[in-house]
């Protein structure tokens, strides 16, 4: 069993855990994953590491409730355990030197871009932060995602905080005012790590995401995670989650991300129907 | 026939109804029955049937206290040799080991060595499994990686000898491919939960969720956390793909997502578990082994009105057990032979809405001595399917060789170790079982643990 130690509610529908762990903790870097089960019932779902503490060995998780597992998940509290855990998984990051780089945190993006911006900060880059959401209430640890960049920039979709815009838009002025920018991470919704490659791809500037395809056990076990990069067939949870963003199919990434909508659906009715219909009884 | 040339039959739920439920097929020889199948063995000085079996289960022996009515001295006798009877009673492919080499099989049926060898595990389970008598702790600490049959192997042999035995688990329970990929209906997962309860209670300590190469690596295993030995039993469990054209399309699975999604994560109890697995009206399954029978089964368990197995050479070279095929199309799975798919076909949506294949047909032997299928030129159809599941093969997983220095691999990606020790390129590191050979079977894993376990107890006698 793994101890929440820690809960913050960010907006009614994003929430952070500390979970004890110290294996993990001690072991994880910038851009790994864990995956965790809630009980014996639960299906294992993947989730970015947004920070972890090796110290006090603890893993910070931020999680959008937008199905029944993340549902269930919110409604725990510190003090609560979780049945399974388990991680570090997938590779981390490239950390490099590259010399100017941008690291674009799109909604719940933000939490897995953090450790990943500090990393290139840590390794002597100059760092431009962007941070974005759809409106002022999703937006979280824009301070501390700051405090990690030369430069830092916050857009909305509905201008409610920062600049109303998208992340790419404001990567665009960046490349044009400054001219040169060495390498760019994103991670956020599939349209904006899209978007952002499409921009960056004629300029030539090394562009990496981080994919959260559909997983089941997180190991090269299954191929439910795959992907197309270039001409090949990957496993995100092996190969990745980070790829190379100019070559990542991501049209079927979005596809595939709907295999299972029905069923989540149906999952998400299950409890709520009051006894009947939904199938579940 | 004569009484002694037939097997007694095993009473097996209605094709029907079991195509239906995911209870257990076979529903296993009573006492009488039992004991009856134990006469018609002739005892044979020579034990052929021993010879055919990869561990040598002292099969005449058990046999005869089956027909003495001895049950309990029966299982004694096998457990001298295989740790996992009530396993290995069901899934061992006895027609192509044991029973091959019985006499009785040249004129009718051999005798059934399986059927009896799981009647006495199940019966010993009813009974409680006494646990096993451990030597003396000896204070050496033995690290097993995976817990396919492989591992609980070791696990069990190195447990009983006295060393403290830690199993590291990647997924959260442990049994390898018993737990996630045979289906409930053939090998009901309470019995091997009993099995590793078992081991438990000899002081096994099993880590689940520890995936080694990324919590801690063979060698910090060795170096930092003070174990002697280490064995690696990781499997066989990279999927492989056909690479033909829309192999990422939805409804597209390989057979462990399909399986795991089903036996590990009780995916057809859905929405009760949370794990979804989406079956459509007309299934293919890509290949011809025990995993695609299982698969197929499975599809049609799930609520699938047609399922097809799909493969490139003829019914005689099916690589699966013959009474799985038999199983298989008494349940109503649709053998298309000498059919093999050169790309699937998407919707707008991604979805799959059909296969085109090529008919084929058998030319002349090859290397193997099997007749080599030839694509016949001009046989394109389209098959129309809306789920497809590829059981071609699956290779060994990269994580450990890739995170562990100095561990020699083949061309496949195999680890390298002896037949003889299962001594790897490394010192004090032992493998066995698929992560060496390939894809195989569960007692060829059990019986490359025995051997490793045995190499592992030398070792730590020094
Ligand atoms: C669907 C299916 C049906 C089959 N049917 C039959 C049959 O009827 N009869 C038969 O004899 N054989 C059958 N087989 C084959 C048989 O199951 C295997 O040969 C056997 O299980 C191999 O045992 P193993 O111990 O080598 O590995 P596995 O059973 O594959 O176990 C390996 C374990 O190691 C774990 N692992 C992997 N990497 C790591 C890591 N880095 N750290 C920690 N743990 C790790 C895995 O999660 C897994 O639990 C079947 C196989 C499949 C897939
Ligand atoms: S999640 Fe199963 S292989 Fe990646």
């Amino acid at each position: 069993m793994f101890k929440i130690v820690r809960k913050e509610v960010l907006s009614p529908t994003l929430k952070l855990f500390d979970i004890e762990a110290p294996k993990v903790a001690k072991k994880c870097q910038a851009g790994q994953f864990i995956i965790l089960r809630i009980d014996e019932k639960g299906e294992r779902i993947p989730l970015t590491i947004a920070d972890f503490d090796r110290e006090k060995g603890t893993i910070t998780l931020i999680f959008a409730e937008v199905g029944k597992t993340t549902q269930q998940l919110g409604q725990l509290e510190a003090g609560d355990s979780i049945l399974d855990f388990v991680g570090p998984l997938g590779r981390a990051s490239e950390i490099e030197k590259y010399g100017r780089v941008v690291c674009i945190g799109a909604g719940v993006g933000i939490a897995p871009v953090f450790p990943i911006t500090r990393a290139l900060k840590e390794a002597g880059n100059e760092v431009i932060g962007i941070a974005g959401a759809r409106s002022k209430d999703l937006l979280f640890w824009t301070d501390e995602f700051k405090a990690q960049c030369d430069e830092f920039h916050v857009c909305t979709d509905d201008g409610t905080a920062g600049v109303k815009g998208n992340v790419t838009e404001i990567l665009k002025k960046i490349i044009e005012e400054k001219g040169q920018v060495d390498y760019v991470i994103c991670i956020g919704p599939i349209p904006a790590m899209k978007y952002t490659s499409l921009l960056t791809k004629p300029y030539g500037i090394k562009t990496f995401v981080s994919l959260n395809s559909i997983m089941v056990d997180g190991t090269g076990m299954c191929g439910a995670c795959r992907v197309t990069v270039g001409d090949e067939m990957k496993f995100s949870c092996v190969d990745g989650p980070e790829f190379d963003g100019h070559l990542v199919d991501f049209d079927e990434q979005m596809r595939r991300a709907q295999i299972f909508k029905d069923e989540e659906a149906r999952a998400l009715a299950k409890g709520s129907c009051g006894g009947g219909g939904c199938g579940c009884h | 026939m004569s009484l002694n040339t037939v097997k007694h039959e095993m009473p097996c739920q209605d094709p029907k109804v079991r195509a239906k439920n995911f209870d257990e097929v076979a529903l296993g020889y009573d006492k009488e029955t039992a004991i009856a199948e134990a006469s018609r063995c002739l005892g044979c000085k020579k034990e052929p049937c021993r010879q055919g079996c990869p561990v040598q289960v002292p099969i005449p022996q058990f046999i005869a206290k089956v027909k003495e009515g001895d049950f309990s001295g029966a299982i004694s006798t096998i457990k001298e040799k295989n740790a996992l009877p009530a396993v290995c009673g069901r899934v061992c492919p006895q027609e192509a080991q044991c029973e091959k080499y019985c006499v009785l099989g040249k004129k009718g049926d051999p005798v059934g060595i399986g059927r009896m060898e799981r009647f006495v595990a199940d019966w010993e389970r009813e009974q409680g499994i006494k646990p096993v008598e451990c030597a003396p702790p000896t204070g050496k600490k033995v690290a097993v990686v995976g817990s396919g049959p492989a591992g609980l192997t070791v696990a069990a042999d190195c447990a009983q000898a006295g060393h403290k035995v830690t199993i590291f688990e990647a997924l959260h329970v442990a049994g390898g491919v018993l737990m996630y990929g045979i289906p409930e209906f053939r090998l009901p997962k309470a019995i091997v939960q009993a099995e590793i309860e078992n081991l438990k209670k000899m002081g096994v300590e099993i880590q689940v969720d520890a995936v080694i190469g990324a919590i801690d690596t063979v060698d910090e295993l060795l170096e930092n956390e003070g174990y002697d030995a280490v064995f690696i039993g990781t499997g066989a469990g990279l999927p492989y793909f056909l690479k033909i054209p829309g192999e990422n399309l939805n409804g597209v699975y390989s057979a462990n997502e399909f399986l795991t999604r089903t036996n590990l994560m009780k995916g057809y109890l859905f929405p009760e578990y949370d794990t979804p697995v989406k079956v459509g009206k007309k299934v293919a399954v890509l290949g011809g082994g025990n995993v695609a029978m299982d698969c197929a089964r499975t599809a049609l368990r799930l609520g699938a009105e047609e399922v097809y197995i799909v493969y490139r050479r003829s019914m005689e070279e099916l690589p699966a057990r013959v009474e799985e095929v038999h199983h298989a199309e008494e349940e109503g799975v649709i053998f298309k032979i000498l059919t093999n798919p050169t790309k699937i076909i998407g919707n707008d949506e991604n979805w799959v809405v059909g296969m085109e294949c090529l008919k084929y047909e058998l030319g002349e032997p090859d290397a193997s001595g099997r007749r080599s299928p030839v694509a016949i030129s001009g046989s394109e159809h389209i098959v129309d399917v809306d789920t497809v599941v590829v059981a071609i093969g699956q290779g060994p997983n990269p994580l450990v060789p890739r995170t562990t220095k100095g561990l020699e691999t083949n061309k496949w990606g195999n680890i390298v170790a002896s037949e003889e020790t299962g001594l790897t390129s490394k010192p004090a590191v032992y493998a066995g079982g698929d992560v060496v050979t390939g894809a195989a079977t569960v007692i060829k894993a059990m019986g490359a643990g025995r051997v490793a376990a045995n190499s592992i107890c030398e070792l730590l006698k020094k």
